[in-house]
């Protein structure tokens, strides 16, 4: 069982995102993935207007009614605009199909504009995924560290929290994540240099490990490759591929009548 | 006989793995070229075909070949065969073991400074490539990046080879041409170990491909007939060690110079970070090669091939530093035809160092 955390409709070929996610699933076939969770959308605004961010939503929206055995849509927000944030996560998540939040780099999430997003996503058991690097030559303006990601899981310790790319420089991402139970280390989207996903479990154990590819802008291959290639146990294996990923949205996939 | 070659291919192979599960082959023709079949040897549970992909015909164990059927054909196709049964598998699955039909052209021994890769001691490496049916793989020395003494790099290097590749790893030596008498380090390469190419690390040995002692380096590995290896990056700049920030080569000057010089083989690898677009076409149309190590995007190698010719194109893992399966998925996750399967795994690369 594989299950993808992490997947976008942009970096793929196609006119609607129906016909994206339509050729991504051929490819997922090819690579045995089962599932795979969608952040808009056809195209990237790092720091968008709710308008922006609702068309957003709307594309992944559109893309996973095709699909709905295969692919959950994550609501794509902004912490800059709350109230707008906190109306899109009640329109795709409470009332829609939506069974995570995405967080990326238009604000740090250290700041106390998360709270109310993060408090209203636990309650609808939202997963949620904050997108977080640590660049030797400098972050992007409010582009969030670990570190930043740490002090939100301390005013939310009951949340589970995915530290997104783990930081990407992963060697300090697991480090600064690892007294923290409630965030998870995500492999995707970096390369696929050998020796992450054996610390990530060696540190964090295998229960916070989650496997996710981040394409389009990378492959399958790249990222499955942290996991079939890590000299790992099978059991942590199958929980980094599917299983831990599976057991945080299983609360929500039953609220919303969802066989996990 | 009047059988089809697929079936006289599906009756040797069980003849093959009949042999191994008995353990009966371990033929040792240790003939110190590593051009040559050296040996046929059980490796764990699998079994790993080693052979030589230009090795001659006299070379192929007789017992080992479908009745009827000419020894060459017999191994091209066996290795055709095995390769798209590897390919077939699901990730996790064992049967990977089974592909001998892979030319790495990118790995690389010894110590990533900056961490230990779980595969750098060289005998794990080599185990490991050959249970994932790698044939030849050509390495350069991580000693190169940053030491002084190249010489020494590349004589560590070749020994290493030697010792512990057995025929499979093709050395290839570092030539730093801001050193003094760096032409000596490239006759010792040639000459001495008998190096059929070398890797180049242009940034971090502090030149550019502008540099006239580069041009020079170039002229002289052509006339020399040596493939050369340019590394354009090794690890993403953003996760580098704050005190030795490596940016990644400029090979835009590397188009002037291959006019100049239309005889010079040059393979760019790790170039993907960052080389993509218009300066990927312009070089491939220069009859510059590449490798798949950070090809990155949905299906990128077809997604490559739809804009390059086939033959520009070769398989490389960068391992250790990269999980060895990241290139070999790549092959499953783009769908390709048969003749270019069988360029990028094998063809390519051979053409490439057979002049």
């Amino acid at each position: 069982m594989i299950w993808d955390l992490h997947v976008h409709i942009s970096g793929i070929d196609g006119a609607t995102p129906e016909e994206r996610l339509a050729r991504m699933i051929a490819i997922a076939d090819r690579m045995g993935i089962d599932r795979f969770c969608v952040y808009g959308g056809m195209t990237w605004i790092k720091d968008p207007s709710p308008e922006t961010f609702c068309d957003f939503n709307d594309q992944v929206l559109r893309a996973i009614a095709r699909f709905p055995r295969r692919a959950f849509g994550f609501v794509y927000l902004n912490p800059k605009y709350v109230e707008a944030s906190l109306a899109e996560l009640e329109r795709c998540v409470a009332r829609g199909p939506m069974v995570g939040v995405k967080l990326w780099i238009a604000h740090p999430c250290s700041a106390p504009e998360l709270d109310p997003i993060v408090r209203r996503a636990a309650e609808l058991k939202a997963v949620i995924y904050q997108h977080t690097w640590f660049k030797s030559g400098g972050n992007d303006p409010g582009e969030s560290t670990p570190e930043d990601l740490t002090q939100l899981a301390t005013r939310h310790p009951g949340v589970p929290l995915i530290c997104g790319h783990t930081g990407g420089d992963w060697e300090h991402g697991i480090r600064v994540i690892r007294p923290f139970k409630n965030v998870y280390s995500d492999l995707a989207g970096s390369d696929p240099v050998a020796g992450y996903t054996e610390m990530a479990v060696r540190e964090l154990g295998a229960e916070r490990v989650i496997y996710g590819s981040d394409v389009g802008g990378r492959s399958f291959a790249s990222q499955l490759a942290k996991v079939f290639g890590a000299d790992i146990p099978e059991s942590a294996r199958k929980l980094i591929l599917g299983e831990n990923l599976k057991r945080l949205l299983t609360p929500i996939l039953q609220t919303k009548g969802i066989k996990p | 006989m009047n059988t089809t070659p697929a079936i006289q291919i599906s009756e040797a192979r069980k003849q093959i793995e009949v042999r191994v599960r008995k353990r009966i082959f371990h033929l040792d023709q240790d003939n110190g070229s590593p051009w040559r079949c050296q040996r046929w040897k059980v490796w764990n549970s699998h079994f790993a075909v080693r052979s030589d992909l230009e090795m001659n015909d006299a070379e192929t164990p007789i017992n080992l070949r479908a009745p009827g059927l000419p020894r060459r054909q017999f191994l091209q196709s066996t290795l055709i065969a095995t390769a798209a049964t590897a390919l077939a598998t699901l990730p996790g699955q064992s049967a990977e073991a089974s592909s001998p039909a892979l030319i790495d052209t990118n790995i690389t021994l010894g110590r990533w400074p900056f961490r230990r890769c779980p595969m750098d001691e060289t005998p794990v490496l080599v185990a490991k490539l050959r249970a994932n049916g790698v044939a030849q793989a050509w390495a350069g020395s991580f000693d190169a990046l940053l030491h002084k003494d190249i010489s020494s790099v590349n004589s560590r290097l070749a020994e290493d080879c030697r010792r512990h590749g057995r025929g499979l790893i093709v050395p290839f030596g570092t030539v730093n041409p801001t050193q003094p008498d760096w032409e000596d380090d490239l006759r010792r390469c040639h000459e001495e170990h008998q190096m059929r190419g070398v890797r180049l690390y242009p940034n971090y040995h502090g030149y550019t491909l502008a540099t006239p002692a580069f041009v020079r380096l170039l002229q002289l590995a052509t006339a020399r007939r040596l493939l050369v290896q340019i590394a354009c990056s090794l690890e993403d700049e953003r996760t580098q060690h704050p005190r030795l920030p490596v940016p990644p080569v400029d090979t835009l000057p590397l188009i002037g110079l291959l006019k100049e010089t239309p005889a010079a083989r040059v393979q760019l690898i790790n170039a993907f970070r960052t080389l993509r677009g218009k300066p990927v076409l312009d070089l491939a149309a220069h009859g510059v090669r590449f490798e798949i190590a950070t090809l990155e995007g949905v299906q990128g190698i077809a997604s490559l091939l739809a804009q390059i010719p086939d033959d520009r194109l070769c398989f490389g893992s960068s391992a250790p530093f990269f999980y060895f399966e990241s290139a070999k998925l790549k092959l499953r996750e783009s769908v390709l035809s048969e003749s270019q399967m069988k360029a990028i795994c094998t063809g390519n690369a051979r053409r490439l160092l057979t002049v």
